[in-house]
C-alpha cells in the first residue's frame, strides 16, 4: 500500500460511488448539542463492499443515513456520483432513494398489515428492474412464507424479509444498519451470502453496520468509526467469502 | 401499487369499526342534508308548478257586497291581468253522526265555466252542474276527515236558511294547500271545511245575486302589488272592503311559506353540524393512524415512496370512508325525503308531489364532507410526510412525563398506581384528550340538538295557553256587534265569564317600515286574554298608546316612547300618530294591543265588539259551541283545547317525527365519537398495556387504566356538551324565527338527562368491545411487531 487507504481502493481505478467532504451532523438538543458525525472525509466506489465498525453511539447509523438519502448533514458535502445530495431537495432525495437505493435497517420496518410477499412487493411495484418477490424472498429461504404477516415471523425471518425486500430492488447501492443484528450464525451466513451476492453479480456499492469483527473479513475495506470521526480505514488484501465465516 | 392498495384494504379492515362508526355519522349528515333538501325543493317545485297550473290569484279582497259591474271597474286597473269575483259564505255543517259544531267557508265556482283564477283539482267525482243547489265539491281533507264520498249528502245552514247538499266530487284548490279556519292558528280539518257551490247557487242562498262579496285577482308582469292594493281599496272601500292582501298575507299561502322557511333553517343547519362532526371524526382518526404509521411512512418514503404518493395512501382511506357514507346517505335521503314527502303531503294538500332526485344538491353535500375532512386530514398527512425519513424511523423517545398537578401539591397518595397512570397521560396529552373531549362533547350537543325541539314547544303552549290565552272558546262576529252581544254571551249555560274585544285591521308604519296586522281593544285589566312582560308578568294595559309584541316592535324598529303611525284599514280609514306604550312578549303573531275604550276613540266608533273570549265549566262544549253558532252574527267558535291539539298534532306531525330521525341520527353520532376515540387511545396503548400485562398486571387493572381514562374524559364531556347544546339550540331557533313566531328557547332536565344518558350508554358499550378486545390482547404479536 503505497497511497492513503482512503484516497484510493482495492481495484485502483474505479470510480467514486460517494464522497463526502469534512460531514458533519449535529443534533441540537437545546442544552446539549450531540456531535453525530465530526468532519468526515470519505470516497466509496463502485462495487466495493465497505464495513462499517464502531461503539455504539458512535455516529454509524447517522453516517449511512445520510448516504441514503433519509437524513440530510449539518455542514459539509456529500456527493452520489455527480449529484450534491446536500444540495438536493425532498423530490430529488426521493428520486435518488427510488433509483439507486436499497435499505436494510436496524428496525425491519415491515409493514405489519401486508404479508412477507406484499412488503417486498410494495417496494418492487415502483423499481425500474425488480426481482420478482418470490425469488428475492426465496433467495433468503423463505420461499415457504410468503403469504405470512410479520406478527407471525420470527425476528430473524422478519429480518431476512426486510433484506429480500432490499435486495429485490435491485440497488446501485445497498445499505445495510446491523442486517445480522437478530440472526443466529447460520442464518446470519445466508443473509451475508445474500448481500455478498448482490454485490458481486451486479457491482451494487455496498455498506454494511456490524459490531460482529469477524464479518469485517468479507469486506473489501473497514472503516471503523469512533465518537463521530473515522479512526481507522483498511483494505482487505484477502476477502473471505461470507459463507466461511463464522463467529 | 397492488401492495399498497392491499394495505389500505387491510388497515381499513382492521379499523372496520371505528371507519363504519364514522360511515355512520356520514351517513346521518348526508341523509338529512338530501332528504330535508329534497323534500322542500320538491315542496316548492310542486307548489310553484301548481300554483301557475291552477292559476293562484297573486291578491284576494273581501267585500261586504258589490255588484257584479264592479268586476269591470277593477278590470281596468293598470296592473291586473285578471280578474274572478265570488260569492263567499260562512256556513255551519251538520255531518251525520259527528256532534261537534262544524263550520265551512263556502265559495263559489263560475257556472258552465273553469274559474279564472284559484282552479280546482279534482281529485275524484265530478265538478257542480251549472244551476244545481243541492251540489257540493268538498276539498280533500274536510271529506278525509269525515270519510265523506261522491253521493253522500249532508246539511248546511246559509243564513238560518238549511239546504242539503250532495257530494259531487273531492277537489283540491291553490287556495287551501293548508286549510285553515278563519280566525284560527292550526288547521282543525275535522271542524272546518273548505266547500264549493255554483255561483248562482250560492248568490241566492247567500243574498248575493248579482253581486259578489270576494273577489281575487291575477298581476301583469312587473306590476306593483303595493299600487294594485292601494287602487282596489280605493274601489272596494264604499262597498265595504276590509283591505286587499297580497299572496303573501293569504292564510293558506302564508303558512305554507313558514313551513318552508323552517325546513330552509332546519335542513341546513342540523346536516351541516352533522357533517362537521363527521368531518371532525375521520380528521381524528386519519390523524392518529398517521401519527401511529409515522415508522412504516418514513420506510416508504426511504425505499423512494415520494411523499404525494404516501400523502394519497391515506387521502384514499378519507375519500374512501366519505364516498361510501355519501352513496349510503344518498340512497337514505332519497328515502327520508320521500317519506317525509308523504308526510307533508298528508298536510300540505298538493295534487300529487314531483319528488326528484336532486344531483346538486348530494353533490353539494358530498364536497362539504370531503373537504373538511380533507382540510384537517391533509394537514396532518403533511406533517408526517414531511419528517425526514431517518427521523421517523428512529424508535421513538419514551414520552417524557412528569408529575401531574395533583401530584405536585401532593395528593398522589390518595391515588394508586394505575390511577396515577390515567391523570399522567391525560395531562401528558392535554391536545388529545381535548380533542376526545371536544368529540364527546359534540355528541352530547347534538343530541341536545335533536331534543330540545320538545322541549321548546312544550314550553311554548304552556306559555301561549296557560299563561297568555286562557279563555276556552273564542267568538267571532261576522261584523263589530253591539255590547249587548257580551251579555247574551254570558248569560249562556256553562259560561262563567266573558270578555270582549275589538279588532281593527290597521298598517302600522314607523320611517319606511310598515307591518298589517290587527289591533286588539281589551281591557285595561283582561281577565282572559292577557298581556305579559318579558318576564311573563301580566301587564296592565295603559289608557292611552299602543302596546306591540317584541317581534313587532323589531320589524318596526321602535321603543316604548316612540311615536308610531296607525293606519286604520276600515271605515273612515284615518291615520293617527300614537305613542308606543310597552312591548309584550309575544311568540306567535306580531299582535298590537290598546285600551278599548281608547281603540273606540281612534277609530271614531262607538262600542262595538269582534268577538268575545268566554271562559266555561262545561266538561263538554260541543253544545255550547252549536248554541252559540246558532246565534245570529256569529262568524265562528274557536276552541282553546282544539287549538292546543291541532298545534300539538301539526307540530308533532311534523317536528316530532322529524326530531326523533335527528335524535337517532344524535345517537349514531355519539356513539361513533366515543367509540372511536376508545379504540384510538387502545391501538396507541396496546404496546404500553400488553408490556404491562407481561409485567403482571391484571387484566382488570389495564382495563381499569384504559377504560378509567375514559370515563374521566366522558365526565368531562357532559358538562360542555350541554352549554355547547345550548347554545346550538338558541341558534337552531334564531335561524327558525320566522316574522310570524318564534319558537322560546326553553330546555328541560329530561333533554339533559337523555343526552347524558345515551352518551354514558355508547361509553359502557364501548367500554365493553374494548373489554372484549384488551382480555383477547396477544401478547407475544403485539411485543413483537414494531407498528
Ligand atoms: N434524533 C437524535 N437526536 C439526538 N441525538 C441523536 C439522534 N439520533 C442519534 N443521536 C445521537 O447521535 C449519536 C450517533 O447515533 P447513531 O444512531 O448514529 O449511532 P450508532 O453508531 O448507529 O449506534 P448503534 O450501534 O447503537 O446503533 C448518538 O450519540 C446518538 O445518541
Ligand atoms: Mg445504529
Amino acid at each position: 500500500m503505497v497511497d492513503a487507504p482512503s484516497e484510493r481502493s482495492t481495484n485502483g481505478m474505479a470510480e467514486v460511488v460517494f464522497r463526502t467532504e469534512r460531514l458533519s451532523k449535529i443534533y441540537d438538543m437545546g442544552e446539549v448539542q450531540v456531535h453525530a458525525l465530526r468532519e468526515i472525509d470519505l470516497a466509496l466506489y463502485r462495487s466495493e463492499l465497505v464495513v462499517l465498525l464502531g461503539a455504539s453511539g458512535s455516529g454509524k447509523s447517522t453516517l449511512v443515513n445520510i448516504l441514503g438519502g433519509l437524513d440530510t448533514a449539518t455542514s459539509g458535502r456529500v456527493l452520489y456520483r455527480d449529484q450534491d445530495l446536500t444540495r438536493a431537495d425532498d423530490r430529488d432525495l426521493t428520486q435518488y432513494r427510488r433509483r439507486y437505493v436499497g435499505f436494510v435497517f436496524q428496525f425491519y420496518n415491515l409493514i405489519p398489515s401486508l404479508t412477507a410477499r406484499e412488503n417486498v412487493a410494495i417496494v418492487t411495484e415502483i423499481a425500474d428492474d425488480p426481482l420478482p418477490p418470490e425469488e428475492a424472498l426465496d433467495l433468503m429461504g423463505l420461499g415457504d412464507r410468503l403469504n405470512s404477516f410479520p406478527s407471525q415471523l420470527s425476528g430473524g425471518q422478519q429480518q431476512r424479509v426486510a433484506i429480500a425486500r432490499a435486495i429485490a430492488k435491485q440497488p446501485a447501492v445497498l445499505l445495510c444498519d446491523e442486517p445480522t443484528g437478530a440472526l443466529d450464525s447460520a442464518t446470519g451466513v445466508v443473509v451475508l451470502e445474500a448481500i455478498e451476492r448482490v454485490n458481486r453479480e451486479l457491482g451494487t456499492t455496498t455498506m454494511v453496520i456490524t459490531h460482529n469483527v469477524a464479518q469485517a473479513e468479507m469486506a473489501d475495506r473497514v472503516i471503523r468509526l469512533s465518537d463521530g470521526r473515522i479512526s481507522d480505514i483498511a483494505v482487505n488484501e484477502t476477502k473471505t467469502p461470507a459463507r466461511d465465516l463464522t463467529w | 401499487m397492488r401492495a399498497l392498495n392491499q394495505k389500505l384494504l387491510r388497515d381499513s379492515w382492521r379499523m372496520r369499526g371505528q371507519l363504519l362508526a364514522i360511515v355512520l355519522v356520514v351517513v346521518a349528515g348526508m341523509a338529512t342534508f338530501v332528504g330535508m333538501r329534497g323534500v322542500m325543493h320538491a315542496l316548492q317545485e310542486t307548489q310553484a308548478s301548481y300554483y301557475a297550473a291552477y292559476r293562484f290569484a297573486d291578491g284576494f279582497a273581501n267585500v261586504r257586497r258589490a255588484p257584479e259591474r264592479v268586476a269591470q271597474q277593477l278590470r281596468t286597473v293598470p296592473g291586473i291581468s285578471d280578474v274572478e269575483t265570488r260569492v263567499r259564505a260562512s256556513a255551519t255543517v251538520d255531518i251525520p253522526g259527528f256532534d261537534e259544531p262544524v263550520t265551512a267557508t263556502i265559495q263559489s265556482v263560475p257556472d258552465g265555466r273553469a274559474p279564472r283564477l284559484n282552479q280546482l283539482f279534482i281529485r275524484e267525482g265530478r265538478r257542480v252542474k251549472p244551476g244545481r243547489d243541492d251540489e257540493v265539491l268538498v276539498n280533500e281533507v274536510f271529506a278525509e276527515a269525515h270519510s265523506l264520498q261522491q253521493g253522500d249528502t249532508f246539511t248546511v245552514t246559509i243564513r238560518g236558511q238549511q239546504q242539503r247538499l250532495t257530494v259531487v266530487g273531492i277537489a283540491l284548490s291553490p287556495e287551501v294547500v293548508i286549510q285553515v279556519q278563519p280566525g284560527g292558528l292550526f288547521p282543525d280539518r275535522e271542524r272546518f271545511g273548505v266547500l264549493w257551490m255554483g255561483r248562482s247557487a250560492l248568490a241566492a242562498a247567500n243574498d248575493m245575486t248579482g253581486a259578489f262579496n270576494n273577489v281575487s285577482f291575477s298581476l301583469a308582469p312587473g306590476a306593483s302589488l303595493d299600487d294594485v292594493l292601494s287602487r282596489i281599496d280605493l274601489i272596494l272601500d264604499r262597498f265595504g272592503g276590509t283591505g286587499a292582501i297580497g299572496r303573501a298575507d293569504q292564510a293558506s299561502h302564508s303558512l305554507l311559506e313558514l313551513e318552508f322557511e323552517q325546513l330552509r333553517g332546519t335542513s341546513t343547519v342540523l346536516p351541516l353540524v352533522f357533517l362537521l362532526v363527521a368531518a371532525f371524526l375521520l380528521n381524528i382518526v386519519v390523524a392518529r393512524l398517521v401519527n401511529l404509521q409515522r415508522e412504516q411512512i418514513a420506510m416508504l418514503k426511504a425505499f423512494g415512496y415520494s411523499d404525494l404518493e404516501v400523502g394519497a395512501h391515506y387521502i384514499q382511506l378519507v375519500l374512501g370512508v366519505v364516498t361510501a357514507g355519501a352513496v349510503l346517505g344518498v340512497a337514505a335521503g332519497l328515502w327520508i325525503g320521500q317519506a317525509m314527502g308523504q308526510l307533508y303531503l298528508d298536510f300540505f294538500r298538493f295534487p300529487s308531489l314531483a319528488y326528484t332526485f336532486e344531483w346538486l344538491v348530494a353533490l353539494t353535500a358530498f364536497l362539504l364532507t370531503a373537504g373538511a375532512s380533507l382540510a384537517g386530514v391533509i394537514g396532518a398527512v403533511a406533517r408526517a410526510v414531511r419528517l425526514p425519513p431517518a427521523e421517523a424511523m428512529r424508535p421513538a423517545a419514551p414520552p417524557t412525563f412528569k408529575p401531574t398537578a395533583i401530584e405536585r401539591i401532593g395528593l398522589q397518595r390518595f391515588f394508586d398506581q394505575p390511577t396515577r397512570m390515567i391523570l399522567r397521560n391525560l395531562e401528558r396529552q392535554p391536545v388529545k384528550s381535548a380533542l376526545t373531549v371536544t368529540g364527546m362533547a359534540a355528541a352530547t350537543a347534538i343530541l341536545v340538538l335533536g331534543l330540545f325541539f320538545t322541549d321548546a314547544v312544550d314550553y311554548l303552549i304552556e306559555v301561549q295557553f296557560g299563561i297568555i290565552q286562557r279563555e276556552d272558546l273564542t267568538v267571532t262576529f261576522t261584523e263589530p256587534t253591539s255590547p249587548q252581544a257580551l251579555y247574551e254571551m254570558t248569560s249562556l249555560e256553562g259560561v262563567t265569564y266573558a270578555e270582549p274585544f275589538r279588532a281593527v285591521p290597521v298598517r302600522l308604519h314607523h320611517e319606511h317600515r310598515t307591518q298589517d296586522t290587527s289591533l286588539e281593544g281589551i281591557p285595561p285589566a283582561p281577565y282572559l286574554r292577557r298581556i305579559v312582560n318579558t318576564a311573563l308578568q301580566p301587564i296592565p294595559i295603559p289608557e292611552e298608546g299602543i302596546v306591540l309584541s317584541d317581534r313587532l316592535a323589531r320589524t318596526l324598529q321602535v321603543a316604548p316612547g316612540d311615536y308610531i303611525q296607525v293606519e286604520v284599514r276600515e271605515g273612515a280609514r284615518r291615520t293617527h300618530r300614537v305613542p308606543v306604550a310597552g312591548l309584550a312578549e309575544q311568540f306567535v303573531g306580531v299582535g298590537a294591543y290598546m285600551d278599548v275604550e281608547a281603540l273606540y276613540r281612534l277609530i271614531g266608533e262607538g262600542p262595538a265588539l269582534s268577538g268575545v273570549f268566554l271562559m266555561t265549566d262545561a266538561d263538554d262544549t260541543a253544545a255550547l259551541q252549536q248554541a252559540i253558532l246558532d246565534r245570529p252574527r256569529v262568524a265562528g267558535v274557536v276552541s282553546q283545547d282544539r287549538a292546543v291539539e291541532g298545534f300539538e298534532e301539526t307540530s308533532a306531525e311534523n317536528l316530532l317525527v322529524f326530531t326523533f330521525i335527528l335524535s337517532l341520527f344524535a345517537g349514531v353520532i355519539a356513539f361513533g365519537v366515543i367509540y372511536n376515540s376508545a379504540r384510538i387511545t387502545l391501538s396507541e396503548r396496546e404496546r404500553e398495556l400488553a408490556s404491562l400485562r407481561v409485567l403482571g398486571f391484571t387484566r382488570a387493572e389495564i382495563s381499569y387504566i384504559l377504560i378509567g381514562e375514559m370515563t374521566l374524559l366522558t365526565l368531562l364531556a357532559l358538562p360542555l356538551g350541554f352549554a355547547l347544546g345550548a347554545v346550538g339550540a338558541a341558534g337552531v331557533l334564531a335561524a327558525l324565527e320566522t316574522d310570524l313566531y318564534q319558537i322560546p328557547f326553553a330546555l328541560s332536565r329530561a333533554t339533559f338527562a337523555t343526552a347524558a344518558a345515551v352518551v354514558m350508554a355508547s361509553a359502557v358499550v364501548s367500554a365493553i368491545i374494548i373489554r372484549r378486545k384488551l382480555h383477547t390482547l396477544d401478547l407475544i404479536a403485539v411485543l413483537k411487531t414494531r407498528e
